[in-house]
Parts: C-alpha cells; sequence; structure tokens
C-alpha cells in the first residue's frame, strides 16, 4: 500500500533480527481499506437485522441503493486519487451542476448533436479542472481556497447562463435531444436489459403489475452509472497501486518537496489529479443528466462534501500520502446505503444528518487506531 | 485491544437503537415526499398536516425530503418509497422531466399516487396519479397580478428564494401578466439564506427606488424582505404581496406593511391525500376531480384565526 518495499534477507538461514516479522494474518488484516471493510460489514448486519421484511433487499430495493452508492463511488474515486497526492477540491458539486447545464445548453439551446455536447463538455470541465490545479500550483495557496472559489464561480455561471439564454433555472428535452445518439446510451442506458426481463417472465423479480409496461420488470437492467463506477474504481485502483504514477501520487501528496527532490514531476501529477476529479464530476452529471432527461443549476448542492466523507470513512488521511481506492468506495457504498437504508428502517428523515455524523465520526476514530497500527506512530 | 472495544460499543449502540425503528406493520402506509430542503420552514405546515392526518385516520405516514433540495436526489427517494412497498405516495411534482418516471414507475408497480402543491392537473393525470391537491400556481399569480393593478400597481420585484424550482417561479410570471406589464429583470434571485435576501432586497431597492410593489414567493423570502423594508423606511408605503403564510408575515399583514398574503394552505394538500387515501384503500372511494387548495387571499378582515394557528396548520 505504501510506496516502501522491504528488501527481503538474501540467502541466509537465520531471519534478519532487523526485520520483525508479523503473521500474515495481521499482515492481510492490516491495511487503509480495513475500517471500511468494518464499517460494510456493521452496516449491512445492521440493515439486514432492521430492514430486511422493508423492501430494502428486493431487487428494487437493492438497485435504489446500489445506484446512490454508485453515485457516490464516481465522484470518491476523483476526490481520493486527489486527496491522496495531498490537495482538495471543493468545486466538485457544482462542477455537477455547471457540466450537466453544459450538456443541456449546448444541446438543447444551441443545437449541437449530443455527442459533442458531451465530449466539448468534458473538455471544458478539465480545462477548469486543470486551471484549478494551476492555479492551487502557481500561487502556493491551499487547494481549500481555490476550489471553494470555484464552488462560487461555477455555481453562479451556471445559474447565469440558464437564466440569461433560457429565464429559466431548470433546462429540459435533453430525452429528445438524445434520441438516437451513439454516445448518450454510454453514460444513461442500461446493459443486462435481456437477463433482466428473463429473470422477470420467470418471475423471480418483481413485475410491473398495471399500465403499459406491465409485465416488464421493476429492474429492467443495470444502468451505465453502475457500470461508470466500477470501472472508475478499477482504474483508479490500477493506477493507484500497480502503477509508477500510482507511486508518485502518493510520495506527491506525503511530502511534495522531498517527492521533487527525487524526480517526481509533482506539479504534473497534482494537476492531473485535479482534472481527473473534473472528469469524475462530469461523469456523474451526464449520467444524471441523460437519466433524467433535464439539467437543474442547482444540482450537486453539497456533492463535494459527500465525495469527502466517503474517501474519510474509506480511510484516507486527510493531510494526503495515504488512502486507498478500494477503501473510498466502501466509503461511498457505506454512505450511500445508510443514507437509503435509513428510510427503510423508518427512521425519522430529520434524523438522517445526526446518523450521518455520528458514523463519519465513527469510522475516523476508527480508522485512526488502524493507520496506528499499520505505522506504528503514537 | 481498543479495536475490540470499539467494535463492542458499536454492536451494543445497535441492540438500543434496533428497536427505535421496529415498524409498525399492521395499518396502512402512506408516505409524502416534498422537494423542499430542510431548511424552508413552510413545510412544517405540510408535517402537521401529515401527522393529524396520520392520527385521525390511524395510519402510519412518512414525510420524505431531500436533505438539500436537490431535484435529481428526490427521484432517488420516491425510486426508494416505491422499493419500499406503502399503500400510497403523495409527492410533488416540481420538475416533470426529473421526476415523471420514478412516479410513473411507482404507479405501474400498483402505488397509489396522489401529486399535491406542485406540478399541475394535466401533468397529474400524465404520470398516472389519481389526483392533484393543490394551487395552479400561475393562475394565482395571475389573480395576485389583477389585484395589484386594480390598487394602482405598475412596476414590480419579484423576489424569488427558490429559483431552482419552475413552479414557484410560474408565480412571478403570472403576476407580470396580471399585472399587464412585462417581466423583465423584475426577478431577484435572492438565495435561501436570511440576511442575504434582506441585503439584496435593499440592494435592488436602492438601486431602483421607483419601484411600485413588492412580490415575495414564500416566508423564506417575506421575513427577510419586511426585516429589509423597515430599515429602509419603505415599510407601509411599497405595495406588499406575498405568497404563503407564516408568523411573520400575519404580524405583517396585522401591521399594515403586507397588504395581502396568498394562502394556498397547505395543510389541506398534506391532509386531504391521506384521507382521500386511506378511504380509498379502504372503501373504495374517491372523489371525482383534483381539489384545488388554493388561492385564498388573506387580508386584514377575518385574521384571527390565520393568527392562531400560523406556521402550525395556516
Amino acid at each position: 500500500m505504501t510506496e516502501t518495499t522491504s528488501t527481503p534477507p538474501v540467502s541466509t538461514d537465520k531471519p534478519d533480527e532487523r526485520v520483525k516479522t508479523r503473521s500474515s494474518f495481521r499482515q492481510a488484516l492490516i491495511r487503509p481499506e480495513l475500517g471500511g471493510i468494518c464499517g460494510t460489514i456493521l452496516v449491512f448486519t445492521f440493515f439486514l437485522l432492521t430492514a430486511s421484511d422493508s423492501g430494502m433487499f428486493s431487487a428494487s430495493g437493492v438497485m435504489n441503493w446500489s445506484i446512490v452508492s454508485s453515485q457516490f463511488i464516481i465522484i470518491a474515486v476523483g476526490a481520493c486519487l486527489l486527496m491522496i497526492a495531498g490537495e482538495f477540491d471543493l468545486s466538485v458539486g457544482s462542477m455537477i451542476g455547471f457540466s450537466g447545464m453544459s450538456i443541456a445548453l449546448l444541446s438543447v439551446v444551441f443545437g449541437l448533436p449530443m455527442w459533442m455536447a458531451i465530449i466539448a463538455t468534458f473538455i471544458l470541465c478539465m480545462g477548469i479542472g486543470a486551471l484549478s490545479g494551476w492555479l492551487v500550483i502557481k500561487t502556493g495557496l491551499p487547494s481549500f481556497i481555490v476550489t471553494l472559489a470555484f464552488l462560487f464561480i461555477l455555481r453562479g455561471l451556471t445559474i447565469f447562463a440558464a437564466i440569461s439564454t433560457t429565464n429559466k433555472t431548470i433546462v429540459g428535452g435533453i430525452k429528445d435531444a438524445a434520441e438516437g445518439d451513439w454516445l448518450a446510451p454510454l453514460f444513461g442506458g442500461k446493459v443486462l436489459t435481456g437477463l433482466f426481463q428473463w429473470l422477470g417472465d420467470n418471475g423471480w423479480i418483481e413485475t410491473f403489475e398495471r399500465g403499459f409496461k406491465k409485465g416488464q420488470p421493476v429492474v429492467d437492467g443495470i444502468p451505465m452509472l453502475m457500470v461508470w463506477a466500477v470501472i472508475l474504481l478499477i482504474f483508479g485502483h490500477w493506477l493507484l497501486t500497480k502503477t509508477k504514477f500510482g507511486n508518485w501520487i502518493f510520495a506527491s501528496g506525503g511530502n511534495a518537496q522531498a517527492a521533487t527532490y527525487v524526480g517526481v514531476p509533482v506539479n504534473r501529477v497534482k494537476i492531473l489529479m485535479f482534472m481527473f476529479t473534473a472528469f469524475c464530476a462530469c461523469v456523474f452529471a451526464t449520467s444524471q443528466v441523460i437519466e433524467f432527461g433535464s439539467a437543474g443549476a442547482d444540482r450537486g448542492l453539497l456533492k463535494e462534501f459527500e465525495a469527502i466523507i466517503s474517501v474519510v470513512i474509506g480511510g484516507a488521511l486527510l493531510t494526503g500520502g495515504y488512502g486507498s481506492v478500494i477503501g473510498a468506495a466502501l466509503g461511498a457504498i457505506i454512505f450511500g446505503v445508510v443514507q437509503q437504508g435509513l428510510f427503510f428502517a423508518g427512521v425519522e428523515s430529520s434524523l438522517f444528518r445526526v446518523f450521518l455524523g455520528a458514523i463519519l465520526l465513527f469510522a475516523v476514530i476508527l480508522n485512526t487506531y488502524i493507520r496506528r497500527m499499520i505505522t506504528g506512530e503514537k | 485491544m481498543k479495536k475490540f472495544k470499539l467494535l463492542t460499543a458499536a454492536i451494543f449502540s445497535m441492540a438500543i437503537a434496533a428497536p427505535l425503528v421496529s415498524m409498525s406493520a399492521v395499518a396502512e402506509r402512506y408516505v409524502l415526499i416534498s422537494h423542499a430542503p430542510d431548511s424552508d420552514s413552510w413545510w412544517n405546515t405540510v408535517k402537521n398536516g401529515l401527522a393529524l392526518a396520520g392520527k385521525q385516520m390511524d395510519v402510519t405516514v412518512e414525510y420524505r425530503n431531500p436533505p438539500t433540495g436537490d431535484l435529481a436526489d428526490m427521484a432517488r427517494i420516491i425510486q426508494q418509497a416505491a422499493a419500499s412497498k406503502p399503500d400510497g405516495i403523495i409527492t410533488t411534482l416540481a420538475d416533470f422531466d426529473v421526476l415523471s418516471g420514478p412516479i410513473r414507475n411507482a404507479v405501474d408497480q400498483g402505488i397509489n399516487v396522489i401529486i399535491m402543491n406542485s406540478g399541475t392537473p394535466e401533468q397529474a393525470r400524465d404520470v398516472g396519479a389519481l389526483m392533484f391537491v393543490g394551487q395552479p400556481e400561475y393562475d394565482a399569480g395571475f389573480a395576485a397580478g389583477q389585484r395589484a393593478e386594480k390598487d394602482g400597481v405598475k412596476s414590480f420585484v419579484c423576489v424569488n428564494h427558490a429559483i431552482s424550482n419552475a413552479v414557484v417561479s410560474e408565480r412571478c410570471r403570472g403576476f407580470a401578466d396580471g399585472l399587464g406589464v412585462d417581466l423583465g429583470n423584475s426577478m431577484l434571485d435572492s438565495g435561501q439564506d436570511p440576511s442575504e435576501i434582506k441585503n439584496r432586497v435593499l440592494a435592488y431597492l436602492s438601486a431602483n427606488p421607483d419601484v411600485d410593489a413588492i412580490l415575495t414567493l414564500g416566508p423564506t423570502a417575506a421575513g427577510p424582505t419586511l426585516l429589509a423594508l423597515q430599515e429602509n423606511g419603505y415599510a407601509g408605503d411599497i405595495y406588499f404581496g406575498t405568497f404563503d403564510l407564516g408568523e411573520d408575515i400575519v404580524k405583517g399583514i396585522k401591521s399594515g406593511v403586507i397588504n395581502w398574503a396568498i394562502d394556498q394552505q397547505p395543510f389541506l394538500q398534506a391532509y386531504l391525500p391521506i384521507v382521500i387515501l386511506a378511504n380509498y384503500d379502504r372503501f373504495g372511494v374517491l372523489p371525482g376531480n383534483n381539489i384545488n387548495s388554493g388561492p385564498g387571499f388573506v387580508t386584514k378582515e377575518g385574521l384571527e384565526l390565520v393568527e392562531k394557528h400560523a406556521g402550525e396548520y395556516r
């Protein structure tokens, strides 16, 4: 998990007395995601006990919290890599609103084909991500402040663009604009629909009881949102743990000065991570816009904190240099399951944030102990 | 091992929490889903109406809302409510594009749906809901505009605290049309924060000192606007109309600062659907049309009963 590799004692019968042996069990147990794993088990046990008869674990119930968790995973992967690289992005939520609106305006108001609107938006957003990264590097200001500025700038621009072109803050008509487009289904489509139809035909999952969808399964496929979440998760984990670039990310966040001295291109790493975060926000927004068929100027409110919460529950260190993408994904799952599960369990909705805060606190405390066990710091 | 202590603590707290959230499975269960963020106090009346109806009809009622008012989150809540298989769902239809799909799916799963508050009767029919209970917003704004025109108003500013809610913004458009003026730049995006609203109203009025009238779209905007008018001395001089009621608004009407308030009677929007759904489930009876819960103009006359229950049931 970290960039240190221990050199094994070569061709000696006696074990090196400088190397402390650890049981393989302990070795396997002690990892950044341990807190996340424990949390996930706890959360599922809790809801299995309290909400098992409420539809939470029916096909549509599972789909519901899985989608919400996938949304969190998408933004958490970006936030996680950026946080390990030692920076924050508070503009994720505004970026979601901004990119959604950009797609809507370009396609519906300015009449670009949907694929062009999507690609242009991705380029624009990653450009903005690069700009905020560049500003952080150039000015030496904390990314907290720079991206906080972008939180306001992007949100304001979104509302302004929507109002000045359409006089409305919600721009609809995207479903029609996306009709027959080749790129849109990549974000808003569903896969494995045949399988679910088959399951429904055999009566293994619920089907609609009335209306024009009668006989079709309630859950009719895996939305692309979830596929994206899995792709980003695998990519993020592979990048972080299996590549040289991953080591650079750890090094940049752990000690940027030292990393620079050993030849790590810290600035490039950080700017790229800002761009990746923007990319993730854009994936989130595109999927949402294509699925719901409209973009709203207030979409994505507070999502930056939800991303950060997921990452922190997953065991990453706020100061950078330590964390895991798998952990962040587990954090996102915990967050999504708790958010949706409290409803199934019948908890008063105004208490939701109390639970959320308590879980966050609990997760951070647990993670701190685990990290101390790993690194040996006191 | 500290970790194990923490773990036992967690399991222990779970054991305590479990009975708290146990479900009562006997009575009919209805879920009301709104688009309002946690910060919108107006919805308290809806919650109270819901709770009262639940008690009187002896059914289980639940209130859900997206904490930040994000409509995409609200769509998830509707999907989730449908997955939990309630006997009925009462929901607002703040944005047809986002919410019609999930609502349609709930209807097709055999759940009775009533649309309340936001949306139009046509949209409610489109998604397959039983009926619409609410105030037609454009018409309400139009009626208010006509009333203001009769009182000699020529220009106005509309303080919009919910600019992302297309339906609420219709009130401004209706008012402008009723008044016979162009909406133009008269819509002020005030945000949700009280001190921001107050300062933006102050700034607008000092930049446009000859505006005849102020229209606020709810208590969230009306309270801070009242404060702003006290501060710059326009109170009582400028023509002031507002949508919806609240404690501050009632006081404003009483003191003559607010000329009228349009009451859409949110209590009825939560109370009636529960009564209707419960009776529909039990006896199969259903009123034959949509129900207009508003608009009713509240002026200085007959304020006593309103005052007594303002913010609670009115």
